[in-house]
């Protein structure tokens, strides 16, 4: 048993390229981007899912696994970003582009709107909380005119970059991978940095963090709406890929699937929500030939893991 | 005009009075000590001093501020820091960044800044970690900075938990029972600590602590407390002298 754990190497000081981090991490980039090459449709399909899922496990990882907030409604968030950029392409002919930014702010409002109120509370009352909204969500879209109700939105129009439109599967993968890659950059500046650390305080102890001169509020307040941004962000490609959406995309299941993928791998870390983010989204396909038996053979699955890895696949040494 | 000025502090819980009419000072530069009983009131007054109670009425200022009800936050940020009795530390986490967390309040960039890798983010970065290794070094624990802090030594823990709070840069430092715990020798070099964190930072110290030995050698001026009331307050000898302490810690003849 050791007790040098990771630090966080901070800002400003030259950082160690631990070549047992840095080697696997580009082989499986260079993986990653030759893939769309060599796989079949059918391949690449389900590998631009598994990248949709590490944009919204890493975004919910910072909810989750960073301020240690649970969070059972994260589907929500992903719903107001395809809703948003949805409507304004589909309804009023926004430029793809121009509805990201529209998206997030739409997420920061309604993550200030769920929980400036709702943070104060501790972690079990925040779950119900987060679980509600969740369903408001979902039924306000079934509800509406403008979200085309139970059938969902149609004909959302596909995005164009330098005069090239995204069309194939191929080049949803890419930009899946490109959102991926900015994704856990954004969420490794903000680990290492003084906010992150912040987080971190607030999940361990509270009480200590607010001592110190942390302001626990505000601080989980930041991590929930920097998740619902991330969330918003993936909607809007997931619109754009999909050019049809409906409220059952967005129900309490996706919200569990993301939690799953966070809570598998190992929440904290980005390579561990990563793996778990990808097993989430591989499990289904690998299981196909199970049949009916499969809901039974995941639960076994994850029962095992629980059991023998409690702190995920891939854990964060701190845990 | 003293540091901390405290008046006529009351606080019940229910129908509960913990603490009765309190009234104290502490002058900028001293070290002194609130001592009583077990459940005379002390630590629901550093309580309330720090933000996490809410007082019924009375008031508390911190340099000619007025800082009660103020949420814990905000009283750190006002120069007031504290430690815990039963070590509150972030164990999962390194020595080092439980030193840094003081410093959250000393410093300001956000997430924007940190996504951006803003030059002036990075300084900051810079400051926060030159500070935490400064005050690790100060207590003397700077060679462990690396690892687990729940993996240090208990005395180890209470010097990390001194850093910590050392690192927000107080004007006023309140140590809740620093020596629970310690054994003689480790006593002596809290003794020590406690001294130079007056001598070398100029850092106003008030602490909480059953050792009568440590109080009396350390403490300039001594607060007494009995079931929530103020029974002395004065210099060490003069507390030891007074019969109404005596008798609270000792009980009288019939």
């Amino acid at each position: 048993m050791t007790d040098e754990v990771r630090t966080m190497p901070t800002a400003g000081q030259p950082q160690l390229m631990r070549w047992s981090v840095v080697l696997p991490g580009l082989a499986a980039l260079t993986c990653a981007l030759v893939l769309p090459q060599f796989a079949n449709a059918y391949v690449t399909e389900v590998a631009t899912t598994a990248l949709l899922y590490v944009v919204l496990c890493l975004g919910l990882n910072v909810v989750v696994g960073y301020a240690g907030l649970l969070d059972l409604g994260y589907a929500a968030f992903f719903a107001v970003g395809a809703y948003t950029s949805g409507i304004l392409t589909a309804e009023f002919g926004f430029n793809f582009w121009l509805t990201i930014p529209v998206a997030m702010v739409a997420a920061c409002v309604a993550g200030i709107i769920i929980g400036a109120p709702t943070l104060r509370l501790r972690s079990d009352y925040l779950a119900i909380v987060t679980l509600g909204f969740g369903e408001i969500v979902r039924i306000i879209a079934r509800n509406l005119d403008i979200t085309g109700g139970a059938s969902g939105l149609i004909g959302i129009e596909r995005p164009e970059i330098f005069g090239f439109r995204l069309m194939q599967v191929q080049h949803f993968y890419y930009a899946f991978l490109v959102l991926a890659l900015l994704t856990a950059f954004v969420c490794l500046s903000v680990e290492r940095s003084r906010m992150g650390r912040a987080w971190f305080y607030v999940r361990y102890d509270e009480d200590a963090a607010a001592g110190i001169g942390i302001n626990r509020v505000t601080a989980k307040l930041q991590a929930y709406m920097m998740g619902a941004v991330i969330a918003s962000v993936a909607g809007c490609l997931y619109a754009a890929k999909m050019t049809a959406i409906s409220p059952e995309s967005f129900t309490f299941n996706q919200s569990l699937l993301i939690l799953l993928g966070v809570v598998l791998g190992g929440m904290g870390r980005i390579p561990g929500v990563v793996l778990g983010a990808v097993l989430v989204a591989l499990l289904p396909e690998v299981l196909r030939g199970a049949g009916t038996y499969r809901p039974l053979v995941t639960a076994v699955a994850l029962l095992a893991i629980m059991l023998f890895r409690p702190n995920g696949l891939w854990p964060d040494k701190r845990v | 005009m003293a540091l901390l000025e405290v008046r006529d502090l009351r606080l019940s819980f229910g129908g509960l009075k913990v603490l009765h009419d309190i009234s104290f000072s502490v002058e900028k530069g001293a070290i002194n000590s609130l001592i009583g009983p077990n459940g005379a009131g002390k630590t629901s007054l550093f309580n309330c001093l720090t933000g996490f109670y809410k007082p019924k009425g009375g008031s508390i200022s911190l340099g000619g501020r007025p800082i009660t009800g103020l949420p814990p936050h905000r009283i750190t940020a006002l120069g007031l820091a504290r430690t815990f009795q039963n070590i509150r530390l972030f164990k999962e986490m390194t020595v080092l960044e439980n030193a840094m967390s003081g410093q959250h309040c000393r410093s300001r960039h956000g997430i924007m800044s940190a996504i951006l890798h803003l030059p002036a983010q990075r300084r900051e970065e810079e400051t926060i970690r030159a500070a935490g290794m400064r005050w690790l070094d100060f207590v003397g624990i700077e060679q462990h900075a690396h690892r687990r802090a729940g993996g240090l030594s208990y005395g180890d823990q209470r010097r990390l938990e001194l850093a910590r709070a050392l690192a927000s840069a107080p004007e006023l430092i309140l140590l809740d029972e620093p020596a629970a715990g310690l054994n003689e020798r480790e006593k002596l070099d809290l003794v020590h600590l406690i001294r130079r964190i007056r001598d070398e930072t100029g850092v106003t110290v008030l602490l909480i602590e059953h050792d009568m030995g440590l109080v009396m050698q350390v403490s300039e001026k001594i607060v007494v407390f009995d079931y929530g009331q103020k029974i002395a307050d004065g210099p060490p000898e003069a507390v030891r002298k007074d019969p109404r302490v005596i008798e609270a810690y000792l009980g009288t003849e019939d």
